[in-house]
């Protein structure tokens, strides 16, 4: 008979206990893959977050290329992106008048330490109005330039109870063409779909960068990176409460071109006239919609304006003179028609005052755009 | 390594435990290896060096075979076999430039054939010369310099710079871009503290004898020869010899199923905790860069902590891997971790971190060199030995990691923590009883030496961790809070 010790110790049970762990993680893994795909929990875990409770809020929305050095990355889960900012600490107090600002990468501070942004400038401006309340600013501008993402942005923002949006944007935002090209849209198809949907955009929901994740895709496994990105949002929050650093500003960098190339072209577009229709202004109407009561002030942002070679045809880099000119008469134009709130500061900063590109400014610069905006901002708020 | 590789070599060490031949193992298992360090071995900036590296690796194994082995324990068919085997490996590598699609197992293209062959020619033919000579103790003393003389270039920033300006210069490279970290020579380290301790051992007489695939097998063992651990031949050689000699076939399947069981859950428990809990920690943990940057004592705390756990999970994590591929194959290799971070004193923390470095230096160093100071005319007092024995042996280990101050300063932490240590016990020897008669006292003591000797390791990290003293002075200022 055989000795049931022996038996439970033979090869054959240690193997059977091995395939049946093995088929039992097997099936588990799989069952769990199945049932994230279907509920697909990103903007639940994406609320999730250290930020503002074991770790200070970031002052800005977080975005880098160079995560190793700049203690930030760029991640697509905007439930994520919000909560691991300030203005998710908590609810607003009755003391405060908030406002925020929505923008591109000049409005987030590209080549600009926290202290130095617009948002900055305007809270060191300590403005308060006749009723005694506070004015806070928040940035939640993002470094791409397309106005689908700006109201992408705003679509969240506007949960967080602002009393007025600034809205600054310049030209290169408007064009068909650049309107869902930025990864942080084609990585959230659906509500960006709605966007289109629920304001009549004049942009196409099918379009081939708003497609689906498949079922795949939306796997534990298909979405590897995006739940690793969630995980390294929170630990680059150790770095960033230890060093208040969420942007790799190198020493030296290219400063933007002051010659221009002899071209008059600006995206698809052919000079002399610029219509409406070549523009999305229908997004700007959306965002105004979509704030409902509250007030929205658009501003034409200040850019560089070369003396440079060839700049009797362009004004910098990104604009031919005609496109420009025409542009800011089609804003001037829909903001009379629509009773917006628009400032045109598109001269505002000295050249320079402009770094890398036609729309970064320095900490100067950026302090003149703010001390502009504070007067607006009191004006607005006291009507 | 990568969790590719890992997966491959998990794969060939199944196949190996569960399907080979016993007779056949020595074979597999040094081809598997021979092949393996040409693969793990990174890319280098100089034209050719990740293939000649590792062939430098395997001759230099050969030589101190030949150097450690007498003529009458060496049959001369196997070895015939087997540097025939091991050329066989090196050409068909070589030959992987001319095979289009399937080039390379090599980082980069392996060099000309015919430079192949003439260096395997003059490598193997240097390695090959102890053996025409008569014994001769210089010989030993001669490659134990060579060895480190080799060490001493690699981890010294200035000479590594020099002697890849001059390898550059040979491979008609521009000699101005030399760096200091041109020569990543994977796995020379360890390498060459098994190769020390086999003619250190042949010098006192304690080296059996080995066959060349034996040896070759345990100087480039692949699980072991990125990371450690740092295996005796004795024991590794006792090892294979288990591991291919006939088993009764009961026997050997029951084996086989616990070797997999252990063996993949070993390795899946490393994997986690190097590429899960390490590589997430690598994120924050103590840099130069974030070291300059950080503003709060709190956080800088927090990255310290950061870093001393990921060290530990990285390279334990390692050794798991290594330890759970060798048991796919019946091999027990030597633990090298045993929870380090939750002893007591820094005495029991040494014992049970990098446990086969610390046991190398204890055997090959610090013990012959504290005999010596014993025996010296004028006696010195017990603690002066076990201070300058301590000191010196802990230096040695920092400089292992490369020459550098910051290095030197880590291995002098442990050295004057551990006579620190050393005087605290004989101090407390005659008041332990009393001690232990106030449980509450005795408990308190058991957790602040726990506290105290987690800190102080953590705190050496600083030097470790930091690119020179200065950033490691800013840091400790800002752990200090000043």
């Amino acid at each position: 008979m055989e000795n049931p010790v022996d038996s439970a110790q033979s090869p054959r049970n240690d193997l059977h206990f091995f395939r049946n762990v093995l088929v039992k993680a097997l099936i588990l893994f799989f069952i769990i893959n199945i049932v994230f795909a279907a509920w697909y929990p990103m903007p639940g875990l994406g609320r999730l977050s250290a930020y503002n409770r074991i770790f200070p809020g970031r002052l800005r929305l977080p975005y880098s290329d160079d995560p190793q050095q700049a203690y930030s990355l760029s991640l697509f889960n905007p439930e994520a992106m919000f909560a691991s900012h300030i203005i998710s600490a908590g609810s607003k107090t009755p003391g405060e008048y908030r406002v925020i600002l929505v923008g591109d990468s000049s409005i987030w501070g590209f080549l600009l330490p926290n202290d130095n942004t617009l948002a900055a400038y305007l809270n060191k401006s300590n403005l308060s109005l006749p009723d005694g309340r506070r004015v806070v600013v928040y940035n939640l501008g993002y470094p791409v330039m397309s106005l689908t993402k700006d109201l992408f942005i705003l679509s969240y923002a506007v949960r967080y109870q602002p009393d007025l949006i600034i809205w600054p944007f310049t030209l290169e935002s408007f064009p068909n063409d650049k309107q869902l090209f930025p990864p942080l849209l084609q990585n959230n198809p659906g509500k960006v779909r709605e966007l289109i949907e629920n304001y009549h955009l004049n942009l196409n929901p099918e379009a081939t960068e708003l497609a689906q994740p498949s079922f795949w895709e939306r796997t534990i496994v298909g979405s590897r990176r995006t739940l690793a990105d969630l995980v390294r949002l929170q630990l680059y929050g150790v770095l960033w409460s230890a060093t208040g650093i969420d942007q790799a500003i190198p020493p030296t960098y290219k400063s933007r071109a002051e010659d221009l190339s002899f071209d008059d072209s600006f995206h698809n577009l052919l000079p002399p006239v610029l219509h409406a229709s070549d523009l999305t202004f229908d997004i700007l109407s959306a965002g105004v919609s979509l704030a409902g009561n509250i007030p929205i002030l658009f501003i034409n942002e200040p850019m560089f304006i070369s003396q440079g070679k060839n700049s009797q045809i362009r004004y910098n880099f990104y604009y031919p003179r005609w496109a420009y000119d025409n542009y800011r008469r089609l804003i001037s134009e829909q903001s009379t028609l629509h009773g917006w709130r628009y400032l045109d500061l598109w001269d505002l900063v000295p050249p320079t005052e402009f770094t890398n590109t036609a729309v970064h400014m320095t900490p100067k610069g950026t302090q003149i755009l703010a001390d502009r905006i504070s007067q607006a901002i009191l004006n607005l708020a006291t009507k | 390594m990568t969790l590719t590789q890992i997966l491959a070599f998990s794969f060939l060490a199944l196949l190996t435990g569960w399907f080979v031949p016993r007779r056949w193992r020595l074979v597999v298992l040094l081809v598997g290896s021979l092949l393996s360090i040409y693969w793990l071995q990174p890319s280098t900036p100089i034209r050719n060096l990740d293939f000649w590296l590792p062939t430098v690796s395997i001759t230099l194994t050969i030589f101190v075979w030949a150097v450690t082995q007498t003529r009458k324990s060496r049959s001369w068919r196997p070895t015939f076999f087997t540097i025939l085997l091991i050329l066989g490996c090196i050409i068909l590598i070589g030959l992987t430039r001319y095979a289009g699609a399937l080039c390379c197992l090599t980082s980069t293209r392996p060099p000309e054939i015919l430079q192949i062959l003439l260096a395997l020619g003059l490598g193997f033919g240097l390695a090959l010369v102890p053996h025409f000579l008569p014994k001769n103790r210089f010989i030993p003393a001669l490659a134990i310099i060579l060895i480190l003389g080799l060490f001493v270039i690699l981890k010294t920033g200035p000479l590594a710079q020099s002697s890849s300006a001059w390898l550059r210069f040979l491979m008609g490279q521009p000699v101005n871009l030399a760096t200091t970290v041109d020569l990543p020579w994977l796995g020379f380290s360890f390498l060459a503290f098994r190769l020390l301790h086999a003619l250190r051992d042949h010098q006192a007489g304690k080296l059996p004898a080995y066959s060349l695939g034996e040896f070759v097998t345990y100087g480039v063992f692949f699980p072991t020869y990125p990371g450690g651990p740092i295996d005796r031949s004795q024991r590794f050689i006792g090892e294979l010899n288990h591991t291919i000699s006939p088993s009764d076939n009961q026997q050997d399947h029951r084996h086989k199923a616990e070797n997999l069981l252990q063996g993949s859950q070993r390795i899946l428990i490393g994997a986690f905790k190097k590429f899960v809990l390490a590589d997430s920690l690598a994120l924050i943990a103590l840099n130069g860069q974030n070291a300059a940057q950080t503003s709060s004592t709190l956080w800088a705390w927090v990255l310290l902590y950061a870093y001393a756990l990921r060290i530990y999970l990285d390279f334990s994590g390692y050794t798991d891997v290594a330890i759970g591929l060798g048991r796919l194959m019946d091999f027990r290799l030597p633990e090298n971790f045993d929870k380090p971070y939750i002893k007591p004193n820094l005495t029991t923390f040494w014992n049970s971190w990098h446990i086969t470095l610390a046991q190398w230096f204890r055997a090959y160093f610090f013990n012959p060199f504290t005999r010596a100071l014993r025996s010296t005319p004028r006696k010195l007092p017990a603690w002066l030995i076990i201070l300058i024995g301590q000191f010196s042996t802990m230096v040695l280990i920092g400089l292992w990691h490369g020459v550098t101050w910051n290095f030197f300063m880590w291995g002098a932490w442990h050295g004057l923590g551990l006579f620190a240590h050393n005087r605290w016990t004989d101090w407390m020897r005659p008041r332990q009883n009393r001690l232990e008669s106030h449980p509450f006292f005795n408990r308190s003591l058991r957790f602040g030496s726990w506290f105290l000797t987690f800190n102080y390791v953590s705190l050496g990290w600083v030097w470790f961790a930091l690119p020179n003293l200065a950033v490691a002075e800013t840091m400790f200022r800002k752990l200090a809070g000043i």
